[in-house]
Parts: structure tokens; sequence; C-alpha cells
């Protein structure tokens, strides 16, 4: 193989190997690649972030509205506001050196990794739903209903945990199926009207989280279904306790089983798409419909399996919060998983391993953000404002190299999404 | 895909006349079996009058089971004759009409049959406008920027931002006026940088807008927590009051809903025509449109692709951004967290289910916040249908509307597509 290759004959294949890493490390800085641009963009949304903490702090402001009276303080202020609050996000997400300090001094060893684990439980719901939002680019759709899904897995796996009685280990598979069929189902329609009718899913995907927020709520007020007997309000009965997914390790680390569910999702996920006859089809059908039509493939049938296992991810994602961490169904609990999902898969490229990695980072927001809310009095909001802004800035390559010089290179942003309402 | 469109071209047209004719039936069954038949004994009472107006209009009084049955006997008659006659697309269209139309008439007999309330017509109506500003400034908001081929889905996030930003300058400046027209600025602001990104920056429109929504909920929610929390006084609940229009608002019935709202409803008349008539009988809305079918054509013909999408998506940020601005002083008056409540996803629906169009995206948007006041109406009385149930009618609607029940929805060729000259 060496032989065939050009080259100085100078230093053996070894050296030409370090020489070629060291060239393809320094371009991919110089150029910046998807890699590169993605610290880039977390960089500068950090930065952003940072001067909107500083700039609507009331301190902050006073002394910048008598600037010239002490410039340095000024200054000095508006590090403090910042810094500060990332301190404490960085304290509430992955370590606080307070906790490490009193371990020395006979305190608990695990509540040093209290705020790696509440990282890791934020991020599970994140990674089922990047993964579905993910796969969905794969094939070239846009699937904005993750969100939907969610509250149909969420409903099955809800409905699944109190109303039936099983063994042990049985219930709790029994539950994450029923969740990961719930969301299936509502996907499934999804691409089925897609394939059958052109029915856009952005469209019909956007109407049905609507459809499911509603459905959620009428099952939640209705006591036959979801409601706890003799509760006005809109909640369901506590899970039974062999539903409930497993802690870690006691009570004050909170990760549960549901993180390796989800990782085990991400393993199956990548299988799937660069393994299997079937993931080759998807992506086919994602890079060009009429091409992977020409070559006699069922663009169609496709698009209906996508969705059909992107609701189910996101339906396990639903199953995975509510037997892990909440316990219990009630008209709000999907937050801001669905959506977050979009974000999630657009930061990982929509390939698994990126998607794992972006959740543990929007993970380690959400943990960090509620820390920082405690200790700062900064508005936790302040994270969906970092998200933003970082997929903001991942989404237009462009605008990253121009920012930090970067010389021109390959395309590195998401290679098949969808362009358009047309088909 | 031309080929395959070519060759199952025929029997989806036919496939569809039979779905469209099922569902008229469906509905003419509906409104027997289930209105008809359960509705209490007695009239259903509708008054027509406003307890302020000078004319008297006599309130109606309909037997409520009788009613149901002949406007279900008419809709089944109006499917039957769907299915089998080639009908024209004006009377296909008016058929949806009439039957949606009985549908409701059917369900209010049937919710207020026997009822001690009698229902006020004039009241739904008024609060179905009202409902229905932001949802039809959003929708022509999307018409202004995919007419030029830029998918806009950040609606929400200019309604949101209008609001907020409409919201504390009102407050501050205890000007409402200056409010209005910052809100309006604040949603230009959003369609700006939806605008720099998409058209300088390449980068893909759905995600963009999906982005600029999570970062307008971020930011205002953050300036909420923040600033507004301790400082109520930016954030004092300041509205708009109605201005009656002389001698039109005093017409009995179509005097109080048309007539008689606050400035945000003028506004919105002023829009739905200046946009229709700017966008479909202009020299600048032929180019706008020439952009958004075929920018390299336009291209040839001299047309400036690039700074037509700008103004475009930076006016419809604009329209979008007074609809926002409705949210806190023409209706609420304080600024909530998230208060657009996925408004701004629903005028997206309302845009494409209307086609495109001005007039189209109007109608949808009605047709929405009809539905919206519909079940605020019907949740004060004790109505057997569970209000969330009601509430999910206009989003099944949109589901059957694009999936072809009223023909097949086609967007602008370019929209979508960034234009890159080569």
């Amino acid at each position: 193989m060496s032989a065939e290759q050009p080259g100085p004959a100078a230093g053996g294949p070894s050296a030409r190997r370090t020489a070629t890493l060291n060239h393809t490390i320094v371009s991919a800085i110089v150029e910046g690649s998807p890699t590169v641009v993605t610290f880039l963009a977390i960089l500068a949304a950090v930065v952003l972030g940072g001067l909107l903490i500083a700039f609507s702090d009331p301190t902050v402001l006073h002394a910048w509205s008598t600037f010239f009276a002490d410039p340095g303080n000024a200054f000095a202020l508006a590090w403090d506001a910042a810094s500060g609050a990332y301190v404490a996000m960085f304290e509430g997400a992955i370590v606080n050196p307070h906790t490490v300090a009193a371990a020395f001094h006979g305190g608990s060893v695990g509540a040093i990794f209290y705020p790696l684990s509440q990282t890791a439980s934020n991020a599970t719901p994140l990674i089922l739903t990047g993964l579905s939002v993910a796969i969905a680019f794969r094939a070239g759709l846009f699937n904005i209903g993750a969100a939907g899904q969610w509250v149909g897995g969420a409903i099955v796996a809800t409905y699944l945990g109190f109303a039936v009685n099983l063994p042990p280990v049985v219930h709790l598979i029994v539950c994450l199926l029923g969740g990961f069929a719930g969301g299936a189902v509502i996907g499934w329609l999804v691409g089925e009207l897609k394939a059958r009718t052109g029915a856009h899913e952005v469209i019909v995907t956007i109407m049905l989280n609507y459809i499911m927020y509603n459905l959620l709520s009428f099952l939640l007020s209705t006591p036959t279904a979801l409601q706890e007997p003799g509760q006005s309000n809109l909640i369901s009965p506590n899970l039974a306790a062999n539903a409930r997914l497993p802690h870690a390790g006691g009570p004050p680390p909170q990760v549960d089983l549901g993180f390796l569910v989800g990782i085990a999702a991400a393993v199956g996920l990548w299988w799937l798409l660069s393994r299997s006859t079937v993931g080759f089809q998807f992506r086919a059908v994602g890079a060009n419909p009429s091409a992977a039509r020409s070559a006699g493939m069922d663009v169609e049938r496709s698009w209906v399996l996508v969705m059909l296992l992107a609701g189910g991810l996101a339906g396990l994602g639903g199953a995975a919060v509510i037997l892990g961490p909440l316990q219990q169904l009630t008209f709000n609990s999907y937050g801001t998983y669905g959506f977050d999902g979009i974000t999630v898969a657009l930061l990982g490229r929509a390939s698994p391993l990126g998607v794992v990695l972006a959740a543990l980072l929007f993970g380690a927001l959400h943990a960090g953000g509620t820390n920082m809310e405690a200790a700062t009095q900064v508005p936790s909001d302040i994270v969906e404002v970092l998200q933003g802004l970082i997929v903001l800035f991942v989404a237009a390559p462009p605008l990253i190299r121009a920012m930090f010089r970067l010389r021109r290179a390959r395309a590195a942003g998401l290679e098949a999404v969808p362009k358009g309402w047309n088909p | 895909m031309t080929t395959l469109a070519a060759a199952t071209g025929t029997p989806i047209s036919i496939n569809r006349r039979m779905v469209a004719a099922g569902t008229f039936i469906l509905f003419g069954l509906i409104d027997i079996f289930v209105f008809g038949l359960f509705a209490h004994p007695g009239d259903a009472t509708f008054t027509l009058s406003v307890s302020s107006s000078a004319v008297h209009v006599p309130t109606i009084h309909a037997p409520a089971a009788t009613v149901a049955y002949t406007l279900g006997a008419a809709s089944i008659v109006i499917g039957l004759f769907a299915a089998f006659v080639d009908l024209s697309k004006g009377v296909r269209r008016l058929n949806i009409t009439l039957v949606l139309l009985f549908f409701v008439i059917s369900l209010l007999c049937w919710a207020y049959a026997g009822s001690a309330i009698p229902l006020n017509v004039v009241n739904l109506l008024q609060s179905t406008m009202n409902l229905s500003i932001p949802l039809v400034l959003g929708a022509l908001a999307g018409c202004m920027c995919e007419r030029s081929g830029v998918i806009n889905i950040a609606i929400e996030g200019q309604l949101l931002l209008g609001a907020f930003a409409a919201a504390v300058v009102a407050s501050a400046f205890g000007i409402l006026w200056l409010g209005l027209i910052t809100g309006s600025l604040a949603g230009g602001v959003l369609g700006a940088l939806l605008a720099v990104f998409s058209i300088q920056f390449l980068a893909d429109q759905i995600i963009l807008g999906v982005v600029l929504n999570v970062l307008a909920a971020g930011l205002t929610g953050y300036l909420n927590d923040r600033i507004l929390v301790s400082h109520p006084d930016l954030n004092s609940g300041l509205t708009f009051n109605a201005v009656k229009i002389p001698g039109l608002g005093d017409i009995p019935i179509i005097g109080p809903i048309f007539f008689d709202s606050t400035i945000f409803l003028y506004i919105m008349y002023l829009m739905i025509i200046l946009v229709q008539v700017g966008l479909f009988s202009t020299r600048w809305g032929l180019r706008v449109r020439a952009v958004g079918e075929h920018p390299t054509a336009a291209d040839t013909v001299g047309i400036r692709v690039r700074a037509t999408r700008y103004r475009n998506v930076i006016l419809g940020g604009l329209i979008a951004g007074i609809g926002g601005a409705y949210l806190t002083l023409g209706s609420v008056g304080t600024f909530t967290k998230d208060m657009s409540s996925g408004l701004g996803y629903i005028a997206l629906a309302a845009m494409i289910f209307g086609r495109w169009t001005p007039l189209g995206a109007t109608a949808a948007a009605l047709l929405f916040g009809f539905a919206n006041s519909l079940q605020a109406t019907l949740s004060t009385i004790n109505v057997p249908i569970p209000s969330y149930i009601l509430l999910t009618a206009p989003y099944v609607a949109t589901i059957i509307a694009v999936a072809g029940l009223v023909g097949r929805v086609r967007a602008p060729a370019a929209d979508g597509k960034p234009y890159v000259k080569v």
C-alpha cells in the first residue's frame, strides 16, 4: 500500500503519517472543519451570552451609566457578573470544588458526582429526541414533531406504568416498548400522510404537536383514562414501583438507567445508519430522492419507516422521563424536549455520536442553568439563548469563518436537510 | 418525480373527490346523529345585538333538533352531489364552506338547546375578529417572505419579540403609539436576522426559523425574569381603547363586529389590502413573485433578486411585529413569558392552508380564530364535548387540508432555496 503512494521517500511510513496528521490538524483549524466551526460557534455564543448576562445586571448597568467616573470598576463588575454566572453553571453541571474539598474532610464522595449525574439525567431525553430529529434529517425529512411524539410515548408509558401489574423487569421493558410504540404511531401517521398524499411533514408534525398536547390534557382530565382518582388537577397517578427506572446508586446522584437506554439507542442508530441496507437507503433517499428512486429504492416506504423510527425514539424519550425522574405525567411534562431535540440534532450534525455529545452539552447547560439561577439569580432562560445562538452559528458556517478569519473550505453544514416545501 | 406524478395523477384526483364527498357525508351524519339526536328538547336562543347598540335586533329562537336534522340532510345531499358530479372549483369551495357552516350551526343549536343563557352571536364574532388579528398579520408576514422565496418559520418569534418590545416601550414612555412602532420594528429586526443568515450566509431557512424562535423565546423569557419582574413599571399593561368608526360602527350586527375595535383591527384591514394588491396587482408584486418562482429568470431580466428578498423578509417581519404588539397593547396589556403560545405556527399553517395568497391566508386565519373563539364561548356553558377535543379541531382541519382534501397546495417554486449567482 505504501509503495503505491507517491511522496517524499525521506522518513518511514510512520513519519509520513505524522506529517499528514499534522497537516490535517492545521488545515482543519485554518479552514474550519465541522468540529472547529462547532467549537468556535460555542465560543461565540458563550461570549454573547456573557455580554447579555453582564449588561442586564442592575449593578453593572449602574456602573456603566457612570462609566467615566471609574472605567476599571465598570469593566470589573461586568466581568464579575458574567464569570460568576458561568462559574455557577460549571459547578452545577460538571464539578463543584466545594464538594471535593468536603470529601477530603469526611464529606460524601458521592456528592462530587452529583453535578455530572444531573447533566447525564438532563441529557437523557435530549439524546432520544435529538436522535429522533437526526434520523429524519438523514432521510431528508424535518421532524418538528418530536414534542408530540414525546407526548405519545409518555401517555402509553404512563398508562402501562400504573394500570398494569407485571413482575419487576418485565414491567419496565413493557413500559419502554409501549413508549416507543406510542411515539412510533404518531411518527408513522406523518410518514404515511407524506408518502400517500405528499402532505408536508413540517406542517403535519406542527399540527400533531398541538393535537397531542390537547389530547394529553383531555386524557389527564378524564378519570377513566389517565387522571388520578379524586384529583381535580391534570395529573396522573404515580407509577407502580416495578415500572420505575432504577437509579445508579442511592438518592444523591440522580441519573438512572434511562441514560443507558439513550446511549444504547444511539449505538443502535449508528449501526442502522452506517452498517445496514435499510440505513443506506435512508441516507440515499435523504441525499437525492430522485436518484434513489431511479436506483430502485422505495422512497415512500423509506419515509414511512424513518418517521416511524423517529417517532419511536421521541416516544422512548417520553417514557425515559416519565419512568425516570418524573414518576407521573402532568399536562406540561413535555417541556421543551421536542424542540431542544432539533437544536441537539443540528449541533450534532445529525450523526448519532454528535447527537450524544450535543445532548450532553445541552444537558450540562440545563443542569448548570438550574444551579446558576439558584446561586446568582440569573434567570435560567439564558440557557435557551445560548442554545439558540450556538445553533444559529453552526447553521451558518460562512459567518463563523468570516468572524474568525478562517479560509474558505469544503461545505461544513448539514448535507441532507429538506430544502423548501415542495417535494 | 414528474413521471410518477403523471402516472398516478388521475387515480389520486378521483380518490380525493371520494374523500371529500365522504367527509361531507360524515359531517352530515354527525349533524343528524350526534347534534340532532342528542339535542335537549327546546329551542336554542341566539341574540344578535350587543347591549350598547342603539338599534335592537330581535333574537332568534331555533328548534334545535329540527335545524340539526335539516342541515345534516343538506350536507349529505351536498356530499352525494360532490361524489357523482364533476364540479367546478368555485362550486367545490362553496360546498366546503356550506358543509362547515351547517356543521357549526348544528353544533351551536345542540349546545344551546334548552339553555337558559342565550348565545350572543355578535360577541362570538367580535372575539373571532380579535383573536384572528395576530394570526392574520402573521400569515400575511409569511406571504410576504415566502412569495419572494424565503421560508419564514420565525413568525412565532417575531410575534413574541414584537409583544415584548411593544409592552416595554409603551410602558417606559407611556406612549402607546411608540410601543406599536417598536413592536413592529422588533419583528423587523428578527426578519432582518432571518434575511442576513438565509440570503447572505445561505443557512437552511427552516432550521433558521426554528432557531430564531428558540432565541426569541429565550431572550424575552430571560429579560422578563431579569428585568420586568423587578421593574413592574416597565410592564404596566397599557392597552389601546376601542375606536368606533362613525357611521359604519352603528350598523346593527355588522358594526360591532367589524368597525368597533382597537386600531389593530383597522391596521389588519389595511395590511390585507396592501399585501394582496401589492403582491398581485402591481409591478413590484410581479417582480417579487418572479423572484420567488424563478430567481434565475428574474435576475436575467434585471430584477435584483437578493435585494428583493431582503426587502420582503424585513417588511414581513415588520407586519408580524404589529401582530405581536397586538398581543400586549391590543389585548391583555402585560407581557408574559411565551405568550405567543404557538400562534406563529398556526399563522404559518394558515398561510399554507391559504395557498400562499394573502386573501386565502386571511380566510384560513379567520377560521382558526373562529375555532378558538367558539371553544372559549362553549367552555363557559356546560357542553358535554371536552373543550380539549374541541381545541384540536383547527389542527385536524389543517392536516386534512394539507393532505389534499382542498386540492394540492403548491409553494412558490424557489421557496426555501438560497439564490447564488453563478
